[in-house]
């Protein structure tokens, strides 16, 4: 069942019984949970419902306690599986950027696609120029990350992630950190990417988002998902007591 | 009183405090005899040249070699200090506590006369290379402790990001983690760089060749020949040239760093 390439034709991201413990804290409480290819699948809950937690179990930043997370087919949690080269295939983008300081622009972008992709630089810039041109930052490539605002800094992260060909892309509550006026240049980044048919899983408060641009939204809450299904279904007529109650504090 | 006229009077007492201390000083010392024994021009003169092209020179040297010797050591214990496998990090800590705990004065007595003794060794460059070889593996464990410091202190979302890019665990740390760890230590670096500057001056004690001594071997020595203080004034001045432009460049490069952050 489990092989070690990729396999298009599986869910790009299947998780089985996933539970996660920090201690004695259990955060994931057995979660199934997929993501098909070209699917845009949005997670919503509030704070502590464990949907960062899930997000950072299919790349293996976080190390799951018991159950299996299969990306394409291939058994993530398998000892013998090469996680780096797997993880050059899912893109991340955290909700701090953590944009390498001491680089430039076009060094973030192409760091990672010479040392893990093995790429050559001219390769490597030529993509990544693609990339920084397809987030509206062509001309920022000789700045430093922090002469960049947040949106900017975010959408160089979307950029740097993109220029890996990731198979898929996982966003960790990407607009959390920014200022208000900046959430919107990186969503629409987020919108082309979803128009392109970039499976992507979305951690996220943004509800517009998640109605406007998702395929699917799940609702978790206390290490479960409660609730999931069509947008307009889930936040327009939600079934479950604690989705409303999460839903009218939100909208 | 007003709350301003008892500041004034305050920082007036604070005035008369420093000049009348100045004063008693300047009245207290003897000024023929500080002349003729701490700033005699001819015992100055015949220090001359050699103080620059041999001792000054040997100064800079040897700190350089123990400077460049103690960080790839230190680099090197952090790591392994920051090892998953335990007895590296218990060699690690063990050697730390160890050489930190000693008087630098001790381990190049240790290195320039036990160690040769005991294994029968011959250390390269005589006295004065077994003295270096001391103070590399005595500033090795104090920078250590710096370079893990700093490589803690770089977020954790650093090497998350490298990681989940497909970067392995080697080259997150040479690309991502010790360039901005650097950064970080490069004021803690310096006084380490200006703590070993002056830390040459215990090489006296392995003794060394008249061509191999370092500032204060020569001062030492020339206060005995000329019976007269002034090589040590003059040492003393070489020192402040060698580390106040020293401090200065680096408080410079951390400005240019700040960019970067």
């Amino acid at each position: 069942m489990a092989t070690n390439s990729p396999q298009k034709d599986r869910p790009a991201i299947e998780v089985r019984d996933l539970c996660k413990n920090f201690g004695d804290n259990e955060v994931l409480k057995g979660i199934d949970f997929h993501v098909d290819q070209g699917e845009v699948v949005c997670v919503i809950g509030p704070s502590g419902s464990g949907k960062s937690t899930l997000l950072r179990c299919v790349n293996r930043l976080e190390e799951p306690t018991s159950g299996t997370v299969l990306v394409e087919g291939v058994d993530i949690t398998d000892p013998e599986t090469d996680l780096d080269k797997i993880r050059t295939r899912i893109g991340m983008v955290f909700q701090q950027f953590n944009l390498f300081p001491h680089l430039s622009v076009l060094r973030n972008l192409t760091l990672a696609q010479q040392r893990a992709k093995r790429r050559p630089k001219a390769e490597a810039v030529e993509i990544a120029r693609k990339n920084l041109a397809k987030v509206g930052l062509a001309n920022r490539e000789d700045a430093y990350p922090s002469q960049l605002s947040g949106g900017q800094q975010q959408r160089v992260a979307i950029a740097r992630a993109l220029s890996m060909n990731p198979d898929m892309m996982l966003f960790d509550e990407p607009t959390s950190a920014l200022d208000p006026e900046l959430v919107g240049d990186v969503l629409g980044v987020m919108r082309q990417l979803a128009d392109e048919g970039m499976t992507m899983m979305v951690v996220t408060h943004e509800m517009g988002f998640a109605r406007e641009v998702g395929d699917r939204v799940v609702f978790m809450d206390g290490g479960v998902v409660v609730e999931q299904g069509d947008p307009k279904e889930v936040l327009g007529n939600p079934q479950h007591a604690r989705t409303q109650a999460f839903l009218s504090k939100v909208l | 009183m007003k709350p301003s006229a008892r500041r004034r009077l305050f920082r007036g007492v604070l005035y008369a405090v420093f000049v009348i201390v100045l004063a008693a000083v300047l009245f207290a010392a003897d000024w023929e005899a500080i002349q003729t024994n701490f700033f005699n021009p001819e015992v100055a003169a015949a220090t001359f040249p050699d103080v620059i092209v041999v001792a000054a020179k040997n100064t800079i040297i040897y700190t350089a070699i123990a400077f460049v010797g103690g960080l790839v050591l230190g680099l090197i214990l952090a790591l392994m200090k920051l090892s998953p496998v335990a007895p590296y990090r218990w060699v690690a800590t063990a050697y730390v506590e160890l050489f930190r705990g000693l008087p630098a004065l001790l381990v190049i007595f240790g290195f320039a006369f036990a160690v040769p003794i005991a294994f029968d060794w011959r250390p390269p460059g005589g006295s004065a290379g077994a003295g270096l070889i001391a103070l590399i593996i005595v500033s090795g464990a104090y920078i250590a402790e710096t370079l893990r410091a700093g490589i803690e202190a770089v977020p954790a979302g650093q090497r998350e990001a490298a990681r989940s890019l497909g970067m392995n665990p080697s080259w997150t740390m040479v690309s991502v983690v010790l360039p901005q760890a650097f950064r970080i230590v490069t004021p803690p670096l310096t006084n380490e760089l200006v703590i070993l500057i002056k830390d040459t001056s215990l090489l006296f004690i392995a003794g060394m060749a008249l061509n191999e001594r370092e500032l204060t071997t020569f001062a030492r020595d020339s206060v005995s020949q000329s019976a007269n203080a002034t090589p040590l004034v003059i040492a003393a001045l070489m020192y402040l040239i060698i580390t106040l432009p020293l401090t200065q460049l680096v408080a410079r490069l951390e400005r240019h760093n700040k960019r970067g952050r």
